[in-house]
């Protein structure tokens, strides 16, 4: 530890701390535009200067450790004025458009310019003009604005790990590119957007269309992947304007994918607004909710629970499918299912479903064992995380699957799944770096658990944890990642088959026999619906996709945005969605139709608000008690051990900007496809 | 200086020859394993000197040839205004316009050279033999003015050694580098104008009459402490 004093203020810090931490851990701001704390230290900006005594000249705070004794002052006349000029100097070339500017009112160099800026500027000379760079269809380039902090750079150089951004030129002609200004092919472009200080780097699907200070803040939870991600949605009206990362350490740090920030587009089109019923034509006709429950009355009054099955979708929250649950219970089904693509994962075991390290435990992982998962496409923050442990140092990565770039080096163990049991059984070379690793993990993806041998691979990946020694003390390095944020909440409320239910394979093939005559689909959109056979399909949810193109009665039910819900994430955590917009037309919260259905049924359902709901779920699963925590899985038996096929990998994601509902119908994701998955080959003579 | 970009018309293909090949591979084998990185300089410049200029192409083969990122190499290039990035003459001459070579005459050696070769600062002639561009201090102020052409520094020229030089060169001539006005290196023209006398040694100090001279400044100390105070 090192003492020092900061503005008077007696401080001891860690020897290895930088002054601007230690003014931090003291309590004292210091401006400053190319400092990040999530970044490599770049020292570049100057706008950080403080005065320390004995030292002739102002130092930059950023990148000067601390050291015994030090006297500094942050806001002396010597540290000002040093700041005022470096201020003075960064707003020679900054062209001053704040009135056009889209990070105007959120700039830092605005804000910074209040405190340090002069109210003229004495130079007289031509500012200096940069040409605009291409860098996708995600991020906007006015590079006039550029004040060459380079965390843009960094950003994509450490955190994303893509090497594309660069500074070329020098001094005066320094100028921020991509190579041959080619789209920045990460999953994680937006966040340098919200890394630029200035305006140089602005979201180009939210350019020019609101200001900070118009729009309605709501925190939330983001559903494009099984993270949960940390998020803050902006609404205008009734619209969702923007979707921003907050701040969570143990989930998202404070960066977003691409499809969670840009996605938000997609809640305006495609949306079901009305409810419909399919008419004697064929052709689904507009409905009131009084004649959509009364077909649906009809058909039920006729049909024995067995005979009824459900299907809910990735995007559901937990409360919706705990009341539909309790519908079809009522009504003497069993055959319900959250497992769209069939994962094998055994819902009657938790610590079988989660990602039991934690996302936070990848840090202390010292060795990582990933099979048939793709954490790029599938949940590009986790894999950030993984990069991040990466780059630390003493950690070794084995991947069994397709030898895809995930931005770190690893050891490619095998292209096929029967791998897995040759390191359940130890004669694997890398079943020994498991059991030397002090904490070991592996992480096993949809791909594996969704194969027809899932329960073997999971019953292998079993015998891998009990023979490498991954689990112990305090550790559990048993780590399923999902791709559905809804997955582990369905899981939870009991979303699977009951005694003698069917599984999606079984009520899929059941229904295609027409041995199941009706299927309710909650959101449930990524299931092969030509396989539905003859079956009455009710489609409850919010986007006219795949589920309800099949559909006899539509039901619209409310986006992410739109409703109070609450999700548990890959690892877990159970945490809640609030409400930003309220729902188009017609349409509402999820579990109050279900609940309106039940009474028009006959079956009424035990609560009347979803405080009464949330009461009975907590009841039903204490863990939904605990918000924003994880409630650690008791590690029990699961998996069926058999034989596993010697075949690789069908992974979930093909296109990672179009997985759900709500992406599919996006315009910016669509835009995003068309450049980096079909790689700009959809460009004919009529575009631009 | 202005921005530096690649040029609009590029090859479709680079590839080290083999003699330059062997050079290159000789350079990355004096780093360590794992910074082969370090390379990428020598290697631009001999990318350069096998095509006169980098190539979009070259930096392509230089970022794999190292295991660098093509931006990373691409930042170097553009950083260093000796990587040129358009192609230039056979015969590329960089004329210092700063401002020692300027008060020695920089400016009828540029006025020369665009009248000789009838092309502009930053151009290249039609038959591709000669490039002319001024350049920032080269570091032969002693010499001044001064021009390089391709590794030769051509010092102390004037308007007419420069049209020679450049005569030479169009008849594929080998012109002889250095100071053009008869100086030996930096030596003056003509005769020594200092320094021209035998060096005499240094005067010896007399050691006695100095030994004498500090006894009796002691002795008038001790004297003038010894008198009784007035």
């Amino acid at each position: 530890m090192t003492k020092l004093t900061i503005d008077g203020q007696q401080v001891e810090v860690p020897a290895n701390t930088t002054i601007i931490q230690a003014a931090e851990l003291a309590g004292v701001e210091i401006p400053r535009f190319c400092y990040h704390e999530r970044l490599s230290i770049a020292g570049n900006c100057r706008m950080c200067l403080v005065e320390v005594e004995k030292s002739p000249k102002p130092v930059a705070s950023c990148a000067m450790p601390v050291a015994e004794g030090m006297v500094v002052h942050t806001r002396s006349d010597k540290a000002n004025k040093a700041r005022n000029g470096v201020m003075e100097f960064l707003l020679i070339n900054h062209p001053l458009d704040c009135p056009i500017c889209d990070q105007g009112g959120e700039c830092d160099l605005q804000d910074q310019a209040m405190a340090y800026g002069s109210d003229r500027g004495r130079y007289e000379e031509n500012k200096r003009a940069v040409k605009d760079k291409n860098m996708g269809p995600l991020v906007s380039t006015i590079m006039t604005r550029c004040i060459h902090c380079t965390r843009c750079v960094r950003f994509a150089t450490e955190v994303a790990g893509v090497q594309e951004l660069g500074a070329t030129g020098r001094g005066e002609d320094m100028e921020i590119t991509t190579y041959l200004e080619k789209a920045l092919t990460s999953e994680l472009s937006g966040n340098v957007v919200d890394l630029c200080p200035v305006g140089a780097l602005t979201s180009k699907p939210y350019a020019f269309s609101a200001r900070p200070w118009e729009l309605r803040k709501t925190e939330s939870i983001d559903v494009m992947d099984a993270l949960g991600s940390a998020v803050r949605i902006d609404a205008r009206g009734r619209e969702v304007m923007r979707v921003l990362p907050r701040l969570n350490e143990t989930v998202n740090e404070e960066w977003l994918s691409d499809k969670a920030r840009h996605a938000c587009d997609g809640l305006q089109y495609q949306r079901l607004d009305k409810p419909y019923v399919r008419g004697a034509n064929g052709k689904l006709k507009e409905a009131t909710w009084a004649e959509a429950f009364a077909a649906i009355g009809a058909k039920l009054k006729n049909v024995a629970g067995p005979k009824v099955a459900a299907l809910s979708g990735d995007l559901v929250d937990a409360e919706s499918m705990f009341a539909l649950k309790q519908l079809m219970t009522s009504l003497g089904s069993a055959n319900i299912d959250c497992r769209q693509d069939g994962a094998a994962v055994n819902p009657a075991v938790r610590a079988s479903y989660l990602f039991n390290s934690g996302i936070a435990g990848i840090e202390e992982a010292d060795a990582i064992l990933i099979v048939g998962s793709d954490p790029r496409r599938e949940a590009p923050v986790l894999n950030a995380r993984i990069r991040k442990r990466y780059l630390r140092g003493n950690v070794q990565i084995g991947v069994i699957g397709d030898a895809l770039d995930l931005t770190y080096k690893y050891q490619h163990l095998a292209n096929r799944a029967d791998a897995l049991s040759k390191i359940a059984d130890g004669s694997h070379a890398f079943a020994q770096t498991l059991k030397n690793a002090k904490k070991p993990m592996i992480i096993l993806g949809m791909a594996v658990l969704s194969r027809a041998d899932g329960a073997a691979i999971l019953a292998a990946a079993r015998q891998v944890a009990d023979t490498c020694g991954l689990v112990k003390d305090g550790w559990n390095g048993f780590n399923v990642l999902h791709t559905a944020a809804g997955r582990v909440g369905g899981l939870d409320v009991g979303f699977a088959p009951g005694a003698g239910g069917k599984d999606t394979r079984g009520i899929l093939d059941s229904a295609a026999k027409g041995e199941i005559e009706v299927v309710y689909l909650l959101g449930a959109d990524e299931i092969d619906t030509a396989k539905l056979g003859k079956a009455f399909v009710i489609y409850q949810g919010h986007h006219g996709d795949r589920g309800a193109h099949r559909a006899d009665v539509v039901l619209p039910g409310a986006a992410y945005t739109e409703k109070s819900g609450t999700y548990v994430n890959t690892e877990g955590r159970v945490q809640r969605a609030e409400r930003a917009v309220f729902p188009p037309g017609d349409a509402r919260e999820d579990w109050a139709i279900v609940r309106a259905l039940s009474d028009v049924l006959g079956k009424k359902l035990p609560f009347d608000s979803l405080d009464q709901l949330r009461a009975a779920m907590r009841v039903a699963n204490p863990i939904f008690a605990a918000l924003d925590s994880v409630t650690k899985a008791m590690w029990s038996p699961f998996g069926t051990a058999g034989s596993i096929a010697a075949t690789g990998f069908d992974y979930p994601i093909k296109n990672y900007y179009m997985t759900d509902s709500i992406s599919r119908a996006s315009r910016t994701m669509a835009q995003c496809t068309e450049e980096f998955v079909m790689g700009g080959k959809a460009r004919t003579g009529t575009h631009g | 200086m202005s921005v530096r970009q690649l040029a609009k018309e590029q090859p479709d293909s680079f590839s080290f020859k083999p003699e330059y090949a062997e050079r290159a591979k000789r350079i990355i084998a004096k780093y360590p394993a794992g910074r082969q990185a370090s390379a990428v300089m020598p290697l631009l410049d001999l990318a350069q000197r096998q095509e006169g200029w980098v190539t979009k192409p070259a930096i392509g083969v230089i970022a794999q040839m190292l295991n660098m990122a093509s931006i990373r190499v691409l930042e170097v290039a553009t950083f260093y205004t000796m990587f040129e990035l358009h192609p230039v003459g056979k015969h590329h001459i960089q004329v210092c316009t700063n401002l020692p070579c300027q008060l020695r005459g920089s400016d009828a050696v540029v006025h020369a050279c665009k009248e000789k070769l009838g092309i502009g600062l930053g151009e290249r002639t039609a038959d591709g033999q000669f490039s002319l561009m001024e350049v920032e201090c080269a570091g032969a102020c002693v010499n001044a003015p001064m021009a390089q052409i391709g590794d030769d520094y051509f010092e102390d020229v004037d308007a007419t050694s420069m049209r020679k030089i450049i005569d030479a060169l169009k008849r594929g001539e080998k012109p002889k580098a250095g100071p053009q006005n008869g100086r030996v290196h930096s030596a003056p023209l003509g005769n020594f104008t200092s320094l021209t006398d035998e060096p005499k040694p240094a005067p010896m100090q007399d050691m006695a009459a100095a030994k004498a001279a500090f006894e009796k400044a002691k002795a008038d100390a001790a004297a003038k402490a010894a008198a009784p105070k007035t």
